[in-house]
């Protein structure tokens, strides 16, 4: 693990690997999103009981599913930066927090607006409603703590601390609200992973909301990139590395005007 | 081993002088615990019915409040004068140290909540089934919010700016504690079982006196450099 790791506690290193996943994810991320936004928006059949409104859920269901699984990965990025002591993972950290939390909010948000003409009322406090509104406030958390501290390793630390005491409290979270209070369906696509059953939603609406779940964790890793690789850059700007790839990019700027 | 204890012990006893000699610094959440309580019946009406309704709950979101509040004075005064360096230095384990933090600090703020559990039910006229049951809360609830709160202090001790900053970090994880502390309640209160919620309750005070010092420990680490 650490031979792995090791590497990537340099900067440059880990810039350079970003550089080459960026296309990786940035590429298909945009392509699964036009043909997932046009095919559930477009073609895929109205619901029998919502009619058209129930199209919201491939926005929905992909926000929140990417909401949590990007938690877990910024917890991962934070034991590795305490555990190893590794820079770049703290960065990592920050990296995901804004975009996580963007996640968590679009969720929200159209569950709001899905929830107005379904269940008849904008805001519920019903268990899955409420885990997700507490995930928000773990991320405003984690990123409150970096911003509140001057000195930004000390910050980077903190925020990864943070995050790491966050997962573990997201199952107790998760089930406390849920035995508490419970408005919102069960899980239709992520009970083949967690129990084999076999998905409970027609094929003609699951494969567009597969599509969009892989096309939005295509574009948020994609965003995690670039908002990474540009802290990377901005904190060692001043180390020739740096100022090398700043000054050709410079170049092929003014190359093309 | 022995060595261990006897730092304990001594950490124990310094802490309690300490905390003795600033009264006010434990009085006032109290008092600001007992306003709290006193400000729900104006607000939502006297009417017995609704208070003994909602008591489990306003006692509980008092506590947490006020708990928020006395919460940083936990390493706030060690950290300023540099008892906390020396504490990082002593020959046993950090943990121990912070272990015998969180004891003061229960001992400190919690058992005084304790004593006046039953006035706060009596306030909010909560029927006297439920009053143990209260309190049995109140008594494995109050450690977790002292262990959890530690290391939230302990990762913001070096910032000037803490409280608010505190309260969103800790608000959010203790949820599941405000959650079945009133499940337990209520149960008691409708005359149904409350061991379910209370042995929850007593597996988040092994899991946080357990793990929280490593937390605080790392965070302490951040803070002072």
């Amino acid at each position: 693990m650490w031979r792995w790791l090791h590497p990537y506690a340099k900067s440059e290193a880990t810039f350079a690997l970003n550089q080459k996943l960026l296309p990786w994810f940035l590429i298909p991320g945009l392509l699964l999103t036009l043909v997932g936004v046009i095919w559930g928006l477009a073609y895929a059949p109205p619901d029998y009981q919502q009619g058209e409104s129930y199209r919201i859920i491939f926005v929905h269901v992909p926000a929140a599913i990417w909401s949590m699984g990007f938690y877990v990965s910024m917890a991962i990025a934070g034991l590795i930066a305490l555990v190893w002591q590794i820079r770049t993972a703290e960065q990592a950290v920050l990296a995901i927090a804004p975009v996580g939390a963007v996640l968590t909010f679009i969720s929200l948000f159209t569950g709001a607006v899905w929830g107005q003409p379904m269940w008849g009322t904008w805001w519920v406090w019903d268990a899955r409603l409420t885990s997700q509104l507490i995930l928000l406030f773990l991320y405003l958390g984690v990123m409150a703590l970096y911003v509140a501290f001057e000195d930004e390793r000390a910050g980077g630390k903190a925020a990864s601390i943070l995050a790491l005491v966050g997962v573990i409290n997201i199952p107790i979270i998760h089930y406390s609200v849920y035995w508490w209070n419970t408005l919102h369906q069960q899980s239709t696509i992520t009970k083949v992973i967690t129990r084999f059953e076999s998905p409970s939603i027609a094929p003609e609406m699951l494969w567009p909301l597969v599509v969009n779940i892989f096309a939005f964790m295509g574009l948020a890793a994609a965003l995690i990139i670039m908002r990474l690789n540009n802290e990377l850059l901005r904190r060692e700007i001043h180390r020739p590395w740096a100022q090398k790839i700043l000054n050709t990019g410079d170049k092929e700027n003014s190359d093309a005007v | 081993m022995a060595n261990a204890a006897r730092i304990f012990i001594q950490i124990v006893k310094r802490d309690l002088r300490v905390a003795s000699r600033q009264r006010s610094d434990l009085l006032n959440p109290l008092i600001f615990l007992l306003i709290v309580v006193s400000l729900f019946p104006l607000g939502v009406g006297p009417g017995p019915d609704i208070l003994a309704r909602i008591a489990p709950g306003v006692i509980w979101v008092s506590a947490l409040l006020s708990a928020m509040l006395g919460l940083e004075r936990m390493f706030r005064d060690d950290f300023r004068d540099g008892a906390l360096e020396q504490m990082m230095l002593l020959p046993v384990s950090l943990e121990v140290s912070v272990l015998a933090k969180i004891a003061v600090h229960w001992v400190m703020t919690a058992v005084p909540i304790l004593f006046i559990a039953p006035l706060l039910a009596l306030l909010l006229n909560l029927p006297t089934t439920a009053w143990g049951v209260l309190w049995v809360t109140l008594l494995l609830g109050t450690p977790v919010i002292s262990a959890a709160g530690a290391i939230g202090v302990a990762l913001t001790v070096s910032l000037n700016k803490g409280g608010a900053l505190l309260s969103l970090l800790l608000l959010p994880l203790l949820i599941p504690l405000l959650i079945f502390a009133t499940a337990a309640v209520e149960a008691a209160v409708s005359g149904l079982s409350a061991t379910g919620p209370l042995a929850l309750m007593g597996a988040f005070l092994v899991i946080t006196i357990t793990l929280a010092p490593f937390a605080v420990k790392a965070g302490l680490r951040v803070s002072v450099n």
